[in-house]
């Protein structure tokens, strides 16, 4: 019952807040206005029962702070005049989310500034959930959201969609905050693993609710079910000791299938309508993955043309070093050793570990078993990341006792 | 990301021990750190800070019973971490940007002690698969 409320007052939070934009042009107050009334809602519905139209009477109580801080800001200017009562701002017929996820994930905030104001007006979490998910003090993080609010006073967003002009750019900038969001929450091997899990399925839920105002945009569609099969995997990503199980060695009963079904289904009604974009095509790739009932069955020649198309999209290092490893799986690893040598003039990534990881693997692939344990000491010294460090660290190992 | 800013007392530093110092020098130094953390709370980066006494000991297990438990820091130290903070920024260059904000921390007459801060940052999760 409880999680029933709790789930309907964030599902609600942000048309409340429409509502009161509608009416009154602050965003900082409407959004704390709002908090309030979602506080007070958590406390009172499960004691006294839940209203008869639970939207209206957020509103309501809404717009009440709402009132008395106007009330109270009008006191602090000294005017004479009272208030007139104004009733109500009217319960909207139509979704805000995508207003608001425009409004808070504006190009004039910076991604932390972003991400910690959408989860609060739009995600309707308490600054000390976000906090803690975040692994900051909540003192910090209140006042993160403070300056995202007064960013975006300062910068008069207007409370409507973008012009048609801005939109395209507009909703890459929220497609990329709700993946920042998702990725906090799935690469994260340390910590309170369960709030942090909740994060990947805030960002499931907001991108969610942002496919539903925007069923036929495809990249949209392209994100939710990029999110839906490669969070499918998380519980068999990781060990018992929190180590990386990377994914050839990943024990596929344990991925959700009722989720890859999802993924699956959508990405498959999605790529053919087009346009096609970066996340439609990376959900394709990890559907292929998913599908696989074992890593030896992966469809390798259909990523290699799937990473193709990607290259073609994006000039990230990155990508063309996933194409190595797929055409690795294709054409062996002479050919894609070569495609390294090539990728390792480019100074964006020539540094970086997983270059090297990648270098290892192809050359522990080619029987060079001495010049991969060297490759894998290499990428090990260079990743910031502890389990990544350990599982080089260990391929590496391994090779140097069968050299 | 999150970033440890190290901060060490030096030989390096080109000013007496703080003990020596004026005491309104030192007062100013210690408002001077104070007023340092209140704008990274405000700018929404604080995640924690330490000051640490100069008290150091080295413990080393040993074949025996008892750990061995020397006086520290290490003998051939040369600096004394004296504290740090944490912080979480959008970028390598902010986190520059707020260590070289502490390390012009006031000393003897008023004057930037140029402190070395070291910049750590926390070993990330993993990349994400596929």
């Amino acid at each position: 019952m409880t999680e029933t409320i709790e789930d309907l007052l964030r599902t609600e939070a942000p048309q409340v807040l429409g509502a009161l934009l509608r009416r009154y042009d602050d965003f900082a107050a409407a959004e704390d206005a709002v908090q309030d009334a979602l506080i007070a809602a958590a406390e009172q519905w499960p004691r006294d029962g839940m209203p008869d139209y639970p939207r209206g009477w957020l509103i309501q109580v809404a717009s009440r702070r709402m009132l008395d801080h106007l009330r109270s800001e009008q006191a602090r200017r000294r005017r004479e005049e009272q208030h007139p009562h104004e009733p109500s701002p009217e319960v909207p017929d139509q979704d805000d989310t995508l207003v608001l996820l425009f409004m808070c994930c504006h190009p004039a905030l910076k991604p932390t500034a972003a991400i910690a104001l959408t989860l609060r007006a739009v995600g309707g979490l308490t600054t000390a959930e976000i906090a803690a998910a975040y692994l900051i003090p909540e003192g910090t993080m209140a006042q993160r959201i403070t300056r995202a609010k007064l960013k975006i006073k300062d910068s008069g967003v207007p409370f409507r969609l973008p012009t048609p002009a801005e939109r395209e750019s507009r909703l890459v900038a929220v497609l990329h905050v709700l993946y920042l969001i998702f990725n906090e929450g799935y690469t994260s091997s340390a910590g309170p693993d369960l709030q942090r899990h909740d994060l990947s399925a805030e960002a499931i839920r907001l991108t969610r609710a942002l496919h539903a105002v925007l069923p036929d945009d495809p990249e949209v569609a392209g994100l939710l079910a990029l999110m839906l099969l490669t969070d499918a995997r998380r519980d068999a990503r990781t060990g018992e000791a929190g180590e990386l199980i990377p994914l050839t060695d990943q024990d596929r009963t344990r991925w959700d299938q009722a989720q890859i079904a999802e993924g699956v289904d959508l990405i498959t009604a999605t790529l053919p309508r087009g346009p096609l974009g970066q996340y439609q095509v990376q959900a394709a790739i990890n559907a292929v993955h998913d599908e696989a009932a074992t890593a030896d069955e992966t469809d390798w020649p259909q990523l290699l043309a799937l990473y193709g198309v990607l290259r073609g999209m994006t000039d990230n290092p990155m990508v063309a070093l996933n194409h190595a490893v797929a055409f690795a799986m294709v054409h062996g690893p002479a050919a894609a050793l070569d495609l390294l040598t090539t990728l390792a003039a480019d100074k964006r990534i020539a540094n970086h570990h997983r270059l090297h990881a990648v270098r290892a693997h192809l050359l522990e692939m080619a029987g060079d078993n001495t010049a991969a344990a060297e490759a894998y000491r290499i990428a090990a010294g260079r990743t910031a990341s502890v389990p990544e460090n350990r599982y080089l660290t260990l391929r590496g190992a391994r090779l140097n006792q069968h050299p | 990301m999150k970033y440890m800013l190290l901060m060490y007392g030096s030989d390096r530093i080109d000013a007496p021990p703080i003990d020596t110092w004026d005491p309104a020098e030192i007062k100013a130094h210690i408002q001077f750190m104070h007023d340092f953390n209140k704008k990274l709370v405000a700018e929404g980066e604080f995640v924690d800070a330490q000051g640490l006494s100069g008290e150091a000991m080295v413990v080393r297990a040993t074949a025996g019973d008892l750990p061995e438990v020397t006086d520290g820091p290490f003998p051939e130290a040369k600096e004394l971490l004296a504290g740090w903070w944490v912080i979480d920024v959008d970028s390598r260059d902010r986190a520059i940007e707020v260590a070289a904000g502490a390390s012009v921390a006031p000393g003897p007459g008023g004057a930037p002690l140029h402190l070395p801060i070291e910049v750590r940052p926390f070993a990330g999760p993993p990349p994400a698969d596929a």
